[in-house]
């Protein structure tokens, strides 16, 4: 992650508006969160502008969707610098993702890493036609079908050097390509030599309503016997519960998880305590900075189902700042994000929103 | 080898269709109502005896997680989070669940939702999975369609099911910064206490389980925790999904009994060692995160939770990379190490500072541009890491290149010897860059 | 009360106390960077961890709760350790990762020798590094005129952007990139929009953000140190004046939890140029219609000739904001042995008089007791940019659990979400009456809080409205034994020293406003700044600066500053508080009150002081509670709210509009400083740019 910067001036559009039926997407993602969570939406606001821009984030996407979601612009910021997967420079029509991490490395990254340097130049740079960039990035999980990239939203896995270049040229001319493994196989099997879930009897329908057995015949059982509390209590071995810590190579556990607790014997945590944990008075994380209500909100917030777009629609709550050093009396509604150093050139088509 | 009948991921490979309709032939979505109806008690009860541990890393009961949510509701909504951001190199397990069985994850949410009483659910997906996203939300619609979740649905419980996705951060699969990146913040860890159980999602109580153990949760009940508790070894039951990657002929995800043999595991499905068995070097046997161990330690091990601690590595995700005699061994750590700096969230000193500075060392170290002192060094500089941080990533990075020290120091050595014997023409530079 | 042991010390500390405090509580010492009291906890610093025993793992002690350790297998208290040799190897171990990557170039930076990193390497860290790679570079930031920025220092704390976002109330600051490439700034480096930035530089516990304006102009051990109170505002700030020679360097809060807590306004702080610029060191005398330079006796006699020619009712004096106690007591010592009552401190036009009571004027509810109310209507204030560490409490209150929050007057952003009643004097008549539910609202609290700001008071109705407001509050039972909920803002630091000391007009005598449209012929002008004087009069103005006052004045008499005198302040809730001398006023420039008690010779009324503590003497003895340094004399509240009550009077129609146009020019100090006015334009050109 060298140094990236929010791209030069002269590319950045003047304008962001999301599209009408992104307008509806986002409409959308909003009603998926409860009401005043908005800001929940924002990577999958982002993340569509950066589609609608064709594959980077500009400025003013940026700041249009702190606007539509009510955040602070430099909130926004943060999310579209954190995630790798937001581009802020433009980006080929052909953006490849390549994973150079460990397991493809092991199974031959290295050649395509050279294939790429090649044939498109050095990373998050757009070739001179505009067809191509591509990127180091990490594991993108799929590493039974490595080498792999990603081509804008497609996985290309079990690359050899033959088959990625074929890919590049295909995409270069402007051929269909198929997504998937170019090897060949249908996904993540072992290649030609498929041991399992070959039984038949695991796709007609002959598992449905078999495991019904066991609780008719407990549902018996428990008739004759009059145990019916000890009924279901069939397991084979008395199975001793797991080590919480045992799965971690030497790893140690935290000092207080309530893991340990039960392991230990102690109630993990009473139902008191549960609820002094959640006053947000003593929050070790600060939840109350935002939003206008900082009990947590138990208001029914997942009324709207996804086809029922705008029942949760987000409620702004607090105003927004004001600008830099403005005697709030004559604060403007909001933060333009138009001040910058004195030598920064401000746009002055920029409208307060 | 694990039977037929005995395999929760019948689709794994997706060679039956996703759908609704041959999901349900496969036994999904069967008799759900049934089990919801024996009710929360018994399902937590079920899942806790079946002695189900989380498939995420850390190997944490399930069943137990479940029962830390509150039974009455203080008035805050309970939520479910699925931690779908499956980012640990080596993993690929989720993404084929997601996009070949989706049916049996929606199921597992419901019926995980309904035991801790959450009548919502979040499934936090990896931004980079975009068409398994659409997969998992076509077979979201999918069960909205069939009123087998939604508001008013055949199982009486009032469930939503939302699908949210990440942008490319691999700490989002740690739970608390997956939830911090679920309110639309930056994916940085909290400070536990306050356990997620307590204060998780918008502050409310909160579960955040992997995608393979709520996906097994529907076909367990079904089953039985005595039919699951019946396969594998003692405390590490049940079936997994192993990932097989690296340098073996046929690299493949497949469903396997925990506890067989390594060597099982790699004969049996995946073709062999590349060159052979005496070929083999290391294998990294639960994702990027854990130590690796030298291959005749590793040939016969069980693959489980225990028996990999045991030889000072872990199961974690039980992605297996295999690595063959022609590896650059410090290399390949090298690389691991750098997807920690890179993937470092850069909250707290420990890991910020020294996930750059271990990368940097041993990027001179796999050249051979270092002293030999500097290994000692760089162990110390992992210990300072792990266990001085807020969450495990810093642990995380730190193990890997413990491992690489405790089983390949001859092997870095001989490259700084090798350097000081014969350094190359141009000037040495100090710094890695 | 939970017990745990602390390095063996067994001590009882309440159970929500952190780790960290149970330490302090036994006398530990914790090094930390990223907590601070008055923030929300972060835990990344990782410095503070201690060792818990039992635990496998070192924890943070800044975030971990005495509550959320376990009693040992036979109940004895939790144990940590301070001190352990896991506890030292973990802290050598954060210290050397902050350390790899911060350029240690503290011969130039402005933090040394009050650096916590700095000390704390020294405590608890090692004399060499191991880290031979290159050092991370990262680019500056502009944040504005005020914090001056140097990020390789940077340790990510993130205490500044937590001050900004939780106490300032403005979401400006963050953290961009992740990782090691994580830097702190603002969206496109943009200014921050905060009032009390400056603060933020203060919790810098490098040297990453430190105070523009004094960058490279000193290092804290040159100075000299000296506690005082600020007059920026009528809050009263405590602050502490370092000064080097006769030059003051630097002002910085002091921690005083019943005022500022440990924040003061970049105005209280940044005025410093302005204490030197514009200064007048010489008296001057008006000849020929231009002033000119003159020693004092001749201004003496130019004033004493046309004192007097003139009719003790032609002659008055108005007083300024910034004048203390003991000026205000010479001056008005000294009109009342000329005869003369023209005497008016309320240079805004206000009404209120102490003939009510003292509790009619004061912030009854006091600053610390805005965090008990539990329902708040603020009346034509804007406290944010009036009395900004008000301001803050409100917040801080709200954060803790959102009182209802209602205002009548400008509609601005006051960090706080509120409800909006209305913009004037109607609406306050409207919920008196009961025509708004916000009345029931009150009527339900058990400690309403009524702010009453100038907005309200100052205007033409300003008793009228100071009255209405007085019967809400009767109304809604804000007064009881433990509580007195009506709370009058004031803006200006002199201004409850002048009502308790009765600087105000006796029965018939002119009022500051009168006296300055023309009603005298002789007028002295005690650093009243904010009046225009219309033409005619002779004006004697005794100030600190070539303001207005001075513009107009006919004799001028250089006074100090409060920098430059003792006097004493008494802010908006009735505190009284000493500010002292840091420096000496420059030139022939005199404290006040001499210049009063040289003045009264000449005008043949000799006062009967020749010292401060001669003056004190005879103030305390006719105002004992100036004596009661950092106290509230108690008050009859309920008395001075009925008696404000039974005022009546017809408030009007008029919306409340702040007096305050400029927050960082609201005086002749803050008009003079160069940083204010850097400040000022760049306010004013945000909003003109927001307006387009």
């Amino acid at each position: 992650m060298a140094v990236r910067r929010l791209a030069p001036d002269d590319i950045q559009p003047k304008s962001f508006a999301f599209s009408p039926e992104n307008e509806i997407f986002a409409q959308e993602q909003i009603a998926k969160y409860p009401p005043g969570r908005q800001a929940s939406a924002v990577i999958p606001l982002l993340w569509r502008a950066q589609e609608q821009t064709g594959g980077w984030l500009p400025r003013k996407a940026i700041e249009a969707i702190a606007v539509r979601l009510d955040m602070p612009d430099i909130r926004v910021l943060e999310v579209a610098t954190f995630y790798t997967m937001f581009n802020l420079d433009p980006v080929g029509k052909h953006f490849i993702q390549f994973c150079g991490t460990t397991p493809c490395a092991l199974r031959g990254a290295g050649e395509i890493k050279k294939i790429l340097e090649r044939r498109v130049g050095e990373q998050s740079h757009v070739s001179a036609d505009g067809n191509f960039s591509w990127l180091e990035v990490e594991c993108l999980g799929a590493c039974c079908n490595a080498p792999m990239v990603q081509i804008n939203h497609d996985y290309y896995e079990d690359l050899a050097p033959e088959n990625f270049e074929k890919l590049l040229d295909d995409l270069a001319a402007g051929r269909p390509v198929k997504p998937g493994p170019q090897s060949g196989r249908r996904s993540s099997e072992p290649a030609d030599a498929v041991k399992t879930l070959t039984d038949p009897a695991l796709y007609d329908g002959s598992v449905v309503g078999a495991w019904r057995k066991r609780f008719e015949e407990e549902a018996i059982k428990a008739v004759e016997t009059g145990e019916a509390a000890n009924a279901t209590a069939t397991a084979a071995a008395n199975p001793k519960p797991a080590k919480p810590d045992a799965g971690r190579a030497i790893g140690t556990e935290s000092a207080d998880t309530p893991a340990k607790r039960v392991k230990e014997g102690d109630a993990p945590v009473s139902a008191a305590e549960r609820k002094d944990a959640a006053d947000q008075t003593r929050a070790s994380v600060d939840q109350t900075s935002k939003g206008a209500v900082p009990t947590p909100q138990s208001d029914k917030s997942y009324g709207a189902t996804p086809s029922k777009p705008g029942s949760g629609q987000a409620t702004p709550d607090a105003p927004t700042t004001p600008v830099a050093g403005t005697p709030p009396s004559d604060a403007p509604a909001r933060r333009d994000g138009s001040e910058s150093k004195p030598d920064v050139v401000v746009d002055p088509t920029k409208k307060p929103s | 080898m694990l039977q037929d009948r005995d395999r929760i991921f019948t689709n794994l490979y997706g060679l039956q269709s996703p759908d609704l309709a041959a999901a349900k032939m496969r036994g999904n979505w069967d008799g759900t109502k049934f089990l919801l109806e024996k009710g929360r008690d018994w399902i937590i009860d079920e899942m806790k005896k079946s002695g189900l541990r989380g498939r995420g890393g850390a190997g944490f009961p399930t069943g137990m997680k479940w029962s830390f949510m509150p039974k009455q509701s203080d008035g805050r909504p309970s939520y479910l989070v699925v931690n779908a951001d499956e980012s640990e190199p080596g993993t690929c397990k989720d993404r084929e669940i997601m996009r070949h069985d989706p049916h049996l994850l929606i199921e597992g949410c419901l019926i995980a939702s309904f035991a801790m009483n959450a009548n919502a659910a979040y499934i936090y997906i990896r931004g980079e999975y975009v068409a398994e996203r659409y997969a998992l939300q076509k077979a979201i619609d999918e069960a909205y369609e069939a009123r087998l979740i939604g508001q008013d649905n055949i199982h009486g419980f009032p469930f939503e099911l939302y699908l949210h996705h990440g942008a490319g951060a691999y700490i989002c699969g740690e739970e608390t910064a997956l939830l911090e990146s679920l309110e639309g913040k930056k994916g940085m860890p909290r400070l536990k206490p306050p356990f997620p159980a307590n204060m998780g999602l918008y502050g409310c109580p909160t579960t955040v389980n992997n995608v393979e153990s709520i996906a097994v949760a529907g076909t367990i009940l079904r089953r039985g925790a005595s039919w699951f508790s019946a396969i594998g070894r003692p405390n590490n039951v049940g079936t997994k999904l192993f990932c097989v990657s690296g340098h073996v002929e046929k690299p493949c995800n497949v469903e396997e009994a925990m506890g067989l043999t390594f060597r099982e595991l790699i004969d049996t499905h995946c073709g062999g060692i590349r060159g052979g068995w005496d070929n083999l070097l290391a294998v990294i046997p639960g994702g990027s995160s854990v130590p690796c161990v030298p291959a005749h330690e590793i040939m016969d091990a069980y693959m489980d939770f225990d028996t990999l601690r045991n030889l000072k590595s872990g199961l974690g995700t039980a992605a297996v990379i295999v690595m063959d005699k022609s590896t650059d061994i410090v290399r390949a750590i090298t690389r691991i190490s750098y997807f920690y700096k890179h993937e470092s969230c850069g909250q707290c000193t420990p890991c910020r500072e020294g996930t750059g500075w271990m990368w940097r060392v041993l990027t001179r170290m796999s050249e051979g541009r270092a002293q030999r002192r500097e290994i000692d060094m760089l162990l110390e500089v992992s210990t300072q890491i792990e266990g001085h941080t807020i969450c495990a990533l810093g642990d995380a990075a730190a193990w890997p290149v413990q491992g690489l020290i405790r089983h390949f120091r001859h092997e870095i050595e001989k490259r700084i010897d090798d350097y000081a014997a014969n350094p190359h023409s141009e000037s040495v530079m100090l710094a890695a860059e | 009360m939970a017990k745990i042991i602390v390095d063996g010390v067994e001590v009882d500390v309440p159970p929500e106390f952190t780790l960290l405090q149970a330490a302090e509580a036994a006398g530990a010492e914790i090094p930390r960077f990223c907590f601070h009291e008055r923030l929300s906890i972060a835990g990344n610093c990782r410095m503070c961890l201690v060792e818990v025993k039992g635990a496998p793992k070192p924890v943070a002690s800044c975030a971990w709760g005495v509550r959320d350790c376990r009693p040992g297998p036979n109940g004895e208290p939790p144990e940590i350790l301070t001190k352990s040799s896991t506890v030292k190897k973990a802290r050598e171990g954060v210290m050397e990762f902050l350390l790899i990557n911060h350029p240690l170039d503290c011969p130039i930076c402005d933090q040394g020798g009050q650096c916590d990193l700095q000390d704390q390497a020294m405590a608890y860290g090692v004399d060499t590094s191991r880290y031979h790679e290159n050092k991370r570079a990262v680019p500056d930031k502009y944040l504005g005129p005020l914090i001056k920025t140097s990020m390789n220092r940077c340790i990510h704390c993130t205490r500044c952007i937590r001050f900004t976002t939780e106490v300032a109330g403005v979401e400006d600051l963050g953290a961009i990139w992740r990782g090691e490439d994580m830097e702190i700034t603002s969206y496109l480096e943009k200014a921050l929009g905060s009032e009390l930035q400056s603060n933020a530089a203060d919790l810098c516990p490098v040297g990453a953000l430190t105070h523009k304006p004094e960058a490279f102009h000193y290092r804290p051990w040159e100075l000299s140190k000296t506690d005082s109170v600020d007059v920026m505002d009528a809050v009263g700030s405590s602050i502490r004046v370092d000064s080097r020679g006769r030059e003051v360097m630097r002002i910085l809060p002091r921690v005083n939890e019943a005022v500022n807590e440990e924040w003061i306004t970049d105005k209280a702080r940044h005025i410093v140029d302005g204490l030197r610029l514009q200064r007048l060191d010489r008296p001057f005398v008006r000849v020929d219609g231009r002033l000119q330079v003159a020693t004092w006796p001749q201004a003496f006699a130019a004033i004493a000739e046309r004192v007097k020619g003139t009719h003790r009712n032609k002659i008055g004096a108005i007083a300024g904001d910034l004048a203390s106690v003991e000026d205000l007591f010479a001056l008005k010592s000294l009109m009342t042995a000329l005869g003369v009552a023209n005497i008016d401190a309320r240079q805004d036009g206000s009404q209120m008089s102490p003939a009510h009571g003292r509790a009619s004027y004061l912030f009854n509810a006091t600053i610390a007791g805005i965090e008990e109310a539990d329902a708040i209507l603020i009346v034509g204030s804007n406290p944010r940019i009036e009395a900004s560490l008000v301001n803050v409490r409100i917040r801080k209150r709200w954060r803790m659990a959102p009182p209802p929050i209602a205002l009548i007057g400008e509609r601005v952003d006051l960090t706080y979400p509120y409800a909006y009643l209305g913009a004037g004097a109607e609406t306050l008549a409207d919920v008196a009456a009961g025509r708004h539910s916000f009345l029931d609202t009150l009527k339900g609290a058990k400690r309403p809080l009524i702010i009453v700001g100038p907005g309200a008071y100052a205007g033409a109705n300003g008793l009228a409205v100071l009255s209405l407001a007085a019967q809400l509050a009767v109304t809604v039972g804000a007064v009881s034994d433990e509580w007195n909920g009506f709370s009058v803002l004031h803006t200006a630091a002199s201004r409850v020293g002048a009502l308790d000391l009765g600087f105000v007009p006796g029965e018939g005598a002119l009022s500051a406003r009168e006296m300055a449209d023309g009603a005298v012929e002789v007028l002295f002008n005690l650093g009243a700044d904010e009046v225009d004087i219309a033409p005619g009069a002779f004006v004697i103005y005794q100030g600190t600066h070539g303001d207005r006052g001075a513009h107009r004045a006919d004799v001028i008499l250089p006074g100090a500053t409060y920098t430059e005198k003792s006097g004493t302040y008494v802010n908006t809730e009735g505190r009284v508080q000493m500010a002292n001398r840091a420096a000496f006023a420059p030139g022939d420039a005199r404290e006040d009150w001499a210049i009063l008690r040289a003045l009264s010779d000449v005008l043949g009324h000799r006062l009967p002081f020749d010292s401060l503590a001669a003056l004190r003497q005879r103030l305390y003895a006719e105002h004992p509670h100036f004596a009661a340094i950092d106290s509230i004399a108690p008050s009859d509240g309920a008395a001075g709210l009925n008696a404000l009550a039974a005022l009546g009077g017809s408030p009007g129609r008029e919306a409340f509009t702040s007096p305050v146009k400029d927050f960082y020019l609201t005086n002749p100090i803050a008009r003079s400083s160069q940083v204010m006015a850097e400040c000022s334009a760049l306010a004013r050109n945000l909003r003109l740019e927001a307006a387009e």
